[in-house]
């Protein structure tokens, strides 16, 4: 057991933290947020450059060849920034489902141009019951010759509006779900951003006769649920990551409120109900942060970790929501203000609270996990 | 970053459980349902197994685990120390006093070299019981307000005053003593700690009983108790660094987690074996969501008990404290959750105590009432999210 960052992870972090203070501050998560493309294109740039993009790939495809772990010191350092950016569609939900099942020649092709930063793609699962379950994905694809025709809807995509490729998980039989890349500029595709409480993008996109040639599957027909299974341990265990640092940015915010806005002569950070909430938030992110390290530091040694990533995003997305929503009560009227920064971080755990997966979804499997094994 | 046991410790964790899963079968039937603490004080057979087991893990050296060689110990590290105590809370043994778990750490920070060496061998043989006196009736949360006296003559002290919520005073030979010997200070300053035979004349021992009728607390009377000045522990006037220094060791909170999760472990089977209209109460769906809820909380109190010991072992106070009091608090409100969870699920037969008819040996039912002390003993909840709030997050401290 050393529980403390090791020299290269200490320099992840740090060239994160500061890199992103720097380049957007909240001031420029707001101006992003009412933008159409919802992401700055410089910053990405910059990501590229910086390899953030590669880290998550193996250096035999074009990667970085990092560490599980350095992936989540760099997702807490993108919560604590608020970034909006395609990251986690791009690299995390397409990457690793590329790198989990995608063929040697589709890894070679997409995964380089992934980590210069060429290439956005975004994953197509949930439709309109808005089911987690990939049991109840309705939509078809046809096999017409060698290729498949998509009809249908997809909703809640994140950053479908700006993707150059989309990863569709579809029915090809009449159980047999799988996933088809659909490119991104196909004359079929109707995509549309909806109001999201986070204003993110978060996409709904409708399918008219989209063609796709069936090289473009990823896996074998059928296959979609043990890809895509593996993908979202990984997955939900960043999101939670990127969670936890937006709430140590939230509670450090909070802080410094409470010790500088005077009332009754004195900082209200001086009365006990501020210093009991304000101890509420540091025990809710403590326990949340320790749980996703120990969880993190288990990923690369191919232990399985299912159980734990699904038990900490549930406790995650209640941590995340309560930390926010006192930081903004603590804030009093100020805080509930579009000039306030802190209620950037109210709206976006509410929508983060979904992603992979919610807390109802995360505890039914924790407890079928559990049964399991009783 | 790494929370992995080294192979050793693994090796180590495995030696632990069989010896605890060996031993326990011979407990008492008590030990099964109530929870550890209570039972140990509950009747004399279950004292009796309390002195066995102790006696039995200092052959093993395993109540001295953290203690330099010098005065028997063994050298090892904090975490290790803490992989013991979590398997040893998870069996729900006993044999592990006050004298080990708070008195002896402070000795080896601050008592004087004869001190140690007359005192640290007889805790870590397992030859004497300790209690703690601290609290008093108008010094609970407020501990700097101390009222009872030791006021030296000669080489005696003379102690006059009254401690409460003193855990198994009944029953053990000796109490460590926080009180006032300089009358001309006042808060935390002015303060010594003692320790005192439980049979030295001007001692009494009153009982209070719990809510549920159970023997474990008691008031602590002294009445003129004449003491010889060797009973001082450390230096005289600064008894309230040792005791702040003790404070924390009291307060990783790891066996409120381990506990929880035991129970919780045991609730998990309950539901998947017990039928309610027909249907198990595992196919419910507030049911699943409930136990999965408290299975987080407590995967995650582990992680934070993990860095608290690791914390503590790099030797960082400020860094450990805020951490200590928020696994404290975490814990014990865990164990409020599991025993409210528990009992609810259960329906009619949650309210049970210790019976034929009672599920769990009616462990729920005994855990509901007695976690109502643990957000309120060794620093109130409120105590720690104080300490929180000014040490962890340097907000300003009332007066």
């Amino acid at each position: 057991m050393d529980l403390d960052y090791t020299t290269e992870q200490k320099l992840i972090k740090d060239e994160a933290f500061n890199f992103l203070k720097k380049e957007c501050p909240y001031s420029l998560v707001k101006e992003l947020e009412e933008s159409e493309a919802g992401y700055s294109r410089k910053i990405w740039k910059k990501m590229a450059e910086l390899g953030w993009l590669e880290l998550a790939f193996p250096v035999t495809y074009g990667g970085g060849g990092g560490q599980f772990f350095d992936l989540v010191l760099l997702h807490e350092e993108m919560g604590k920034a608020l970034l909006p950016s395609p990251f986690f569609s791009t690299v995390i939900q397409c990457g690793l489902t590329i790198l989990e099942g995608g063929s040697e020649e589709q890894k070679q092709n997409l995964l380089p141009e992934i980590s210069k930063g060429k290439l956005l793609m975004a994953l197509a699962q949930y439709e309109e019951d808005a089911s987690y379950y990939l049991s109840d994905i309705t939509m078809q694809a046809e096999r017409q010759g060698g290729q498949y025709v998509l009809n249908g809807t997809k909703m809640f995509v994140p950053d479908a509006n700006i993707a150059d490729k989309l990863i569709v998980v579809v029915k090809t039989g009449v159980t047999e779900v799988s996933l088809l890349q659909v490119a991104g500029d196909d004359p079929g595709l109707r995509v549309t951003k909806m109001p999201t409480i986070g204003m993110d993008n978060t996409c709904e996109v409708i399918f008219k006769n989209v063609k796709t040639a069936q090289e473009n599957m990823l896996g074998r027909p059928g296959q979609a649920e043990a890809i895509l299974e593996k993908m979202n341990a990984k997955a939900m265990l960043l999101k939670a990551a990127e969670m936890i640092g937006s709430c140590r940015a939230c509670l450090d915010m909070t802080t410094a409120y409470a010790k500088e806005r005077n009332q009754y002569g004195k900082p209200i950070g001086g009365f006990q109900i501020i210093q009991h909430y304000l101890a509420n938030m540091l025990i809710e992110y403590n326990t949340c942060h320790n749980y996703l390290y120990r969880t993190a530091s288990v990923v690369d040694s191919g232990e399985d970790f299912g159980r734990d990533a699904s038990a900490l995003k549930a406790c995650v997305n209640e941590a995340n929501k309560f930390i926010s929503e006192r930081a903004v009560q603590i804030h009093g009227g100020i805080g509930t203000t579009r000039e306030a920064d802190v209620g950037l971080f109210f709206r976006k755990a509410k929508s983060n609270e979904f992603i992979c997966g919610d807390t109802e979804m995360h505890r039914e499997k924790v407890f079928e996990s559990l049964l399991a094994q009783a | 970053m790494d929370y992995q046991l080294t192979h050793e410790q693994k090796k180590l964790k495995q030696e632990y459980e069989d010896f605890f899963v060996a031993e326990m079968k011979h407990a008492p039937e008590v030990y099964h349902g109530a929870s550890e603490l209570e039972a140990r004080f509950s009747s004399d057979e279950a004292w009796a197994f309390h002195r066995t087991m102790q006696k039995k893990l200092a052959e093993k050296g395993w109540l001295t685990l953290a203690w330099p060689k010098a005065y028997g110990g063994q050298d090892a590290t904090i975490i290790e120390q803490l992989v013991f105590r979590e398997v040893h809370a998870a069996h729900h043994a006993p044999g592990i006093d006050a004298g080990v778990n708070l008195f002896a750490p402070t000795l080896l920070l601050f008592a004087t070299e004869e001190q140690k060496k007359r005192l640290l061998p007889q805790i870590g043989a397992g030859n004497v019981n300790y209690c703690q006196g601290w609290s008093e009736p108008n010094a609970g949360s407020d501990l700097a307000a101390v009222e009872t006296q030791a006021i030296r003559e000669g080489d005696r002290f003379i102690i006059n005053g009254q401690k409460i919520w003193t855990t198994g005073a009944h029953r053990v030979d000796y109490i460590f003593v926080l009180a006032r010997t300089d009358l001309s200070q006042t808060r935390s300053r002015g303060l010594s700690v003692f320790s005192v035979k439980m049979d030295t004349p001007g001692v009494e021992v009153r009982p209070i009983h719990y809510m549920d009728g159970k023997h474990l607390y008691n008031e602590v009377y002294f009445t003129n108790v004449d003491i010889h000045e060797s009973c001082l522990i450390g230096e005289e006037n600064q008894g309230w660094q040792s005791t702040r220094a003790t404070m924390n060791f009291e307060r990783s909170g790891i066996h409120f987690i381990v506990a929880a999760k035991e129970r919780l472990f045991q609730l998990l089977a309950y539901v998947k074996k017990t039928k309610r209209g027909g249907k198990y109460l595992s196919e419910n769906p507030l049911v699943r969501q409930k136990i999965a809820r408290l299975y987080e909380d407590a995967e995650r109190g582990l992680s934070l008990a993990y860095r608290v010991a690791w914390s503590q072992e790099q030797g960082d106070v400020l860094a450990s404290a805020p951490l200590a009091s928020a696994s404290k608090v975490h814990g014990t409100e865990l164990v409020q959750r599991v025993a409210e969870y528990a009992t609810e699920i259960m329906g009619l037969y949650g309210q049970l105590g210790e019976s034929k008819w009672a599920p769990l040996n009616g462990a729920m039912s005994d855990l509901y009432q007695w976690c109502m002390g643990a957000t309120i003993a060794i620093g109130s909840n409120e105590v720690q999210r104080n300490i929180i709030a000014w040490v962890g997050l340097g907000l300003p401290r009332f007066k």
